[in-house]
């Protein structure tokens, strides 16, 4: 019978609590990020010039057909050389945050824009006809009429792939990141207490992710009522 | 005010309207009519542009609709429209509804957009409704705060698409009061109706429609007295039954 061994948990928790900022850290700004790109690529697939729609429509397939682990890893390995090269980045600077965030940004991209694309679709055409009829031009009828409403109605949905991005951060463990996962499995490694260390941060992530679910069928139904 | 001549109009092989030649000189009322799918939304529509056409020319205070060089929205700025469906934004508050284009578009002054828009309110009764939300109004006072706002823009002519159409019949005079104003008012309108009452009142020309032409366009009296084609007549007959 295994016995359990929860010592090494709080001597660690500096430790992981900074693992859990670079997870957060990771999570807010791929969200926004995402939001804003995936905003784009959406209203570029939306677009009726063929080339834009065709460019959204091609990223959307592409980055929707490869593992998110290996996407970060081409990341991890070739943008700091790109950088390097192109830019004249100082060799062997610690990239890894930047490629980390890079990675799940445009990753994350591909699915935020089918989200806010049938959030567009969702809101009544006349909305966009009465914009253009008060004298708005595109961008300013998109950006006052009819984002509001499609954000509005998206909410729960881009808060639920924000939740499932979160869980994603820990797949940041292959650029040896010390994110939440990363560190916990570090001091796991080191204490030989693995499985306790597994555990523990699965039960972390369960609370974080189970509370904010619920946060979202909460203002689900508030939505619906109101 | 508004000259079409020789509209036409396809989707794919289906011809929406065929030379539509008609116009509205400024301070006349013309009334829209015709069967359901005869084209009238998508004629008043070329109007301002929201419907592009293949062939012909619209013209609105001289300007060319369909010239790819006219400045589509500045012109759109100054023709307002009413539609079926109301189509406030339900996600401002009504006042903000009313001065939202007032100040991105013509960029006037916030706060005197405020105040032309309260008047404008006010004119049409609801005043004490200026901060709630669209949905929270009957469908007649949304409609009433629909034309406030396209006034707000100081409309040179204004345009409606069946605003009665989409209303509980207890609710359709308080539009139609409003409307009828306008029009006593001066205001050039091209009003797609089935309100005949409203038509025999108010209008100058009537308009019928069927299959995408243009079949009748004569003088009210002319009109109702006396229309030329079977099928206005059959049209006509059907709807003053009701
Ligand atoms: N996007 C479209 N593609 C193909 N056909 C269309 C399209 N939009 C409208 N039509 C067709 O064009 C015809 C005219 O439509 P329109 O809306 O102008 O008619 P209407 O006279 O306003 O009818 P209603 O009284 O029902 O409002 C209809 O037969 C309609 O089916
Ligand atoms: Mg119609």
């Amino acid at each position: 019978m295994y016995e359990f061994d929860w010592s090494s948990i709080p001597g660690a928790l500096p430790f992981l609590a900074h693992g859990m900022v670079v997870s957060l850290q990771i999570t807010a700004v791929a969200i926004l990020v995402g939001i804003v790109w995936g905003t784009l690529l959406a209203m570029m697939r939306l677009s009726s010039v063929n080339a834009l729609s065709w460019f959204a429509a091609g990223y959307v397939n592409l980055f929707r057909a490869v593992p998110l682990v290996m996407v970060l890893l081409w990341f991890f390995l070739i943008v700091p050389h790109l950088l390097e090269t192109l830019f004249g980045f100082p060799r062997g600077s610690d990239m890894r945050m930047g490629s980390a965030i890079a990675g799940f940004a445009l990753f994350e991209a591909a699915y935020y824009s089918e989200i806010i694309r049938a959030g567009i679709q969702s809101v009544p055409k006349g909305q966009m006809a009465a914009a253009s009829a008060l004298g708005m031009g595109y961008a300013q009828s998109m950006r006052l009429v009819v984002l509001p409403q499609a954000f509005r109605n998206m909410v729960p949905l881009l808060l639920t792939q924000g939740i499932i991005l979160f869980q994603d951060t820990s797949l940041v463990y292959v650029s040896a990141l010390a994110d939440f996962f990363g560190a916990a499995s570090k001091v796991g490694d080191r204490d030989g207490r693995l499985v306790e260390m597994l555990l523990f941060a699965g039960a972390v992530y369960f609370v974080i992710c189970f509370t904010i679910s619920q946060l979202v069928r909460y203002y689900q139904t508030k939505l619906k009522t109101a | 005010m508004i000259t079409m001549n020789k509209v036409s109009k396809h989707y794919g092989a289906f011809q929406v309207l065929t030379d539509c030649t008609t116009h509205v000189a400024k301070g006349e009322v013309v009334v829209v009519c015709g069967p359901s799918g005869s084209g009238k939304s998508t004629l008043i529509k070329c109007v301002n542009g929201l419907e592009p056409f293949q062939s012909g020319e619209v013209t609105v205070n001289g300007i060319s609709v369909g010239d790819p060089r006219t400045d589509l929205p500045k012109l759109r700025a100054h023709v307002g429209m009413v539609f079926q469906n109301f189509e406030l934004f339900p996600h401002m508050t009504i006042v903000d509804n009313l001065t939202v284009a007032q100040v991105k578009v013509l960029g006037r002054d916030p706060a005197e957009a405020q105040d032309k828009g309260m008047a404008l309110l006010d004119r049409v009764g609801l005043k004490v409704q200026a901060l709630k939300y669209p949905g929270q109004l009957s469908g007649g006072q949304q409609q009433r705060v629909a034309i406030a706002r396209a006034l707000a823009m100081d409309p040179i002519c204004m345009l409606f698409d069946e605003p009665t159409s989409a209303l509980d019949p207890e609710m359709i005079n308080e539009v139609l009061d409003v409307m009828s104003e306008l029009a006593q008012e001066g205001m050039t309108m091209m009003c797609v109706t089935h309100e005949m009452g409203f038509a025999k009142r108010v209008a100058s020309r009537v308009i019928f429609m069927d299959q995408g032409r243009i079949v009748e366009d004569d003088s009210k009296d002319a009109f109702f007295a006396n229309p030329r084609s079977d099928r206005a007549q059959q049209f006509l007959a059907k709807i003053l039954q009701h």
